[in-house]
């Protein structure tokens, strides 16, 4: 198992660099020069000094791709990303993926309650976990995309990446999540179902402790 | 060795990231040797990415001040809700990235024989010199005006002490008092600069001297965000009615050209004398002194660069970045400095090694508060035209939507601070 893992690791990097010397070649910026003018923003190597831009340094390519492109098309609300995101191509926001991929993800140093976080990590057991594993540390939901994870719920979903929740600034967050519940932004079927179970009993205090342990992986 | 499912991500992470970036840069600058004369945003900024691009090349950053003070969020600090100190950022972090720090006034910059002296009585060589002088005031384009004219009526357009007089004026004045803002002819630092000032201003006003009002006398008869902003007014400050906390007089007819420092007073083009309480002057600017010095402005005051390299058009080998040179579209913003830096990093580490700089990408990221939880944006992607000018990507960037809702105003709040944060250690950490 761990030599599969390695060998499709080491393809998977492979295929970055089948990648590289394209990019090099084409007549556009490098995802270096693309990238680091996202730092004003989202902080140097993409780890945002916050209190609400998120960190992107780490991010999971597609996911990152995939947002982009939805803000772009205006199927992912944005105060100010939309407005940016047109002004990128397709393959200008793959190089700024491959950028981000490589930078580490710095978990944000930010303020949380304890007993909530307490509270907050056995409902991301019970509602998140099965997606968003290790506590919602793994940005790409422990699977590359076309791998099946062989659990049902988790193949149905339509998106295979997931963000990375643990330590994201909590502002971001639950303003994701707002978006999400309000419904201007589309929540995926599985997601939308363990929500909707989540905000049941309590609603919005649950949230509060699930965002609150994630601020609490530092 | 037992590998686990992050370990794979990632071990695929790391061979990405060297298949991205290419083959690094190193050794290919050595020993050559970067003067950049000035620690604002863009200068710290190239500083630092000249450094982060290859760590051979010799970098020496020269600065007059050992501390700066950012002008972006200054506007807080004159409506009571931030400290000055929290604007002020020493070269501690740069000296980490192996800078050279110099704490001395240039006083001549050589472009023939590649050299730089300061007051100091030093000399530093260069192959490449980065000149980032931000902007200076043409005092003598409102009468009566100076510097130290300015030190009664400020113009609170570098932050730092001028920042403190005007905030301590707004203190000590009294309720019912008339402060004017007087904005100044384009192009100038932050053109949404003067309009947020009102703003804020009028936020600490109807906070602490709720009698009293703010009085913007223009010489420009429309504005950076203009829509938005009378819009914010309109929901904050009262604007158009018999209660507005701000007031705006369009130019050109309002326009600022005399000052009468004894009488607090100020004279327009059109020849009406306003008296103020408190009096804002920001006079009209270009390029900083030694750029102006250097030979690098041109006859508006300003400086020509290739929109590539941000070489000097009039002197080779000195590029000029930030709020002196003149970038097609972008704004003189610290975004677009900061940006332009990178830019111009890039293509300097390039130059000296003998090769022609990559293909640019700039960016603009402005934002600007204007009262408790309401602020607006502007956004832009640029990139090279083809006739070598700095254009907008087509139908991107713009200005918030007019319709947006409160919680939309109060994100970017959070966003504009989250903005400051980063910026601020992508510049000086």
């Amino acid at each position: 198992m761990a030599n599969t893992l390695k060998t499709l690791a080491m393809l998977v990097g492979a295929a970055a660099i089948g990648v590289a010397p394209l990019a090099l070649a084409d007549d556009g910026p490098t995802a270096q020069m693309l990238a680091e003018n996202c730092n004003g923003c989202h902080g140097t190597d993409g780890a945002s000094a916050g209190p609400a831009s998120p960190s992107i340094g780490g991010s999971n390519s597609e996911y990152f791709v995939e947002t982009m492109k939805g803000y772009k098309e205006g199927k992912v609300p944005s105060t100010i990303m939309g407005r940016i995101a047109k002004g990128y191509s397709d393959a200008e926001i793959e190089k700024m993926a491959g950028f981000f991929n490589g930078k580490k993800f710095v978990p944000a140093k930010q303020k949380f309650d304890q007993q909530l976080a307490k509270k907050g990590e056995k409902l991301h057991d019970k509602y998140c976990e099965k997606c968003h594993e290790d506590g919602g540390k793994i940005p790409g939901g422990g699977k590359k995309k076309g791998e099946k994870s062989g659990d049902k719920d988790k193949d149905e979903e339509s998106s295979d990446e997931y963000q990375l929740l643990a330590g994201q600034w909590t502002p971001y967050l639950k303003w994701q999540m707002a978006d999400f519940v309000a419904g201007s932004r589309e929540m995926p079927k599985k997601m939308k179902q363990k929500v909707e179970q989540l905000r049941e009993k309590d609603g919005d205090a649950n949230l509060e402790a699930v965002l609150n342990f994630y601020a609490s992986q530092q | 060795m037992k590998i686990n499912r992050r370990d794979f991500v990632k071990a695929a992470g790391t061979v990405t990231a060297v298949g991205m970036m290419g083959f690094p840069y190193i050794a290919l600058g050595a020993g050559k040797k970067v003067v950049v004369v000035g620690g604002g945003t863009a200068g710290a900024t190239a500083a630092k990415y000249v450094r982060r691009l290859d760590s051979s090349v010799e970098v020496t950053l020269i600065e007059a001040n050992p501390d700066y003070y950012t002008c972006y969020l200054s506007n807080e600090v004159l409506a009571g809700d931030r400290t000055l100190d929290s604007l002020k950022f020493g070269y501690d972090g740069l000296k980490k990235h192996g800078i050279n720090v110099v704490i001395d006034s240039v006083t001549g910059i050589d472009p023939a024989k590649k050299e730089v002296k300061t007051k100091g009585g030093k000399t530093f060589a260069y192959d490449r010199c980065i000149v980032s002088p931000g902007i200076s005031f043409k005092y003598d384009k409102v009468k009566g005006y100076s510097a130290e004219v300015a030190e009664k009526m400020p113009h609170a357009w570098k932050a730092g002490p001028q920042t403190k007089i005007l905030h301590d004026q707004l203190v000590a004045m009294p309720d019912g008092g008339t402060v004017v803002i007087c904005a100044p002819p384009a192009p100038f630092r932050c053109p949404p600069g003067p309009y947020e000032r009102a703003s804020l201003i009028a936020h600490y006003l109807q906070k602490n001297k709720p009698k009293s009002k703010v009085v913007i006398l223009d010489h420009s008869s429309k504005f950076s965000k203009q829509g938005l902003f009378i819009q914010g007014w309109k929901a904050l400050y009262g604007y158009e009615t018999d209660k507005a906390l701000i007031e705006w007089k369009p130019g050109p007819d309002n326009g600022v050209v005399e000052v009468k420092p004894a009488e607090n007073a100020v004279v327009t083009s059109f020849g009406d004398e306003i008296k103020g309480a408190v009096v804002n002057v920001i006079p009209p600017q270009q390029a900083g002194e030694i750029a102006v010095q250097t030979g690098l402005t041109d006859e508006k005051g300003w400086c020509p660069v290739d929109g590539k390299s941000f070489e000097s058009t009039l002197h080779k080998g000195i590029h000029v970045i930030g709020d002196a040179c003149i970038a097609g579209e972008m704004p003189k913003s610290a975004y677009a400095a900061n940006s332009q830096a990178k830019v111009c990093a890039a293509a300097v580490v390039a130059m000296l090694a003998d090769k022609a700089p990559g293909v640019p990408s700039y960016i603009n990221t402005c934002y600007s508060i204007l009262g408790t939880d309401y602020a607006i944006s502007v956004a832009g992607v640029y990139k090279l035209g083809e006739d070598g000018k700095i254009v907008a990507v087509k139908d991107s960037g713009g200005v918030s939507p007019t319709d947006a809702s409160a919680e939309t105003r109060k994100r970017e709040v959070q966003y504009a601070y989250s903005w400051y944060n980063n910026i601020t250690k992508d510049i000086f950490m």
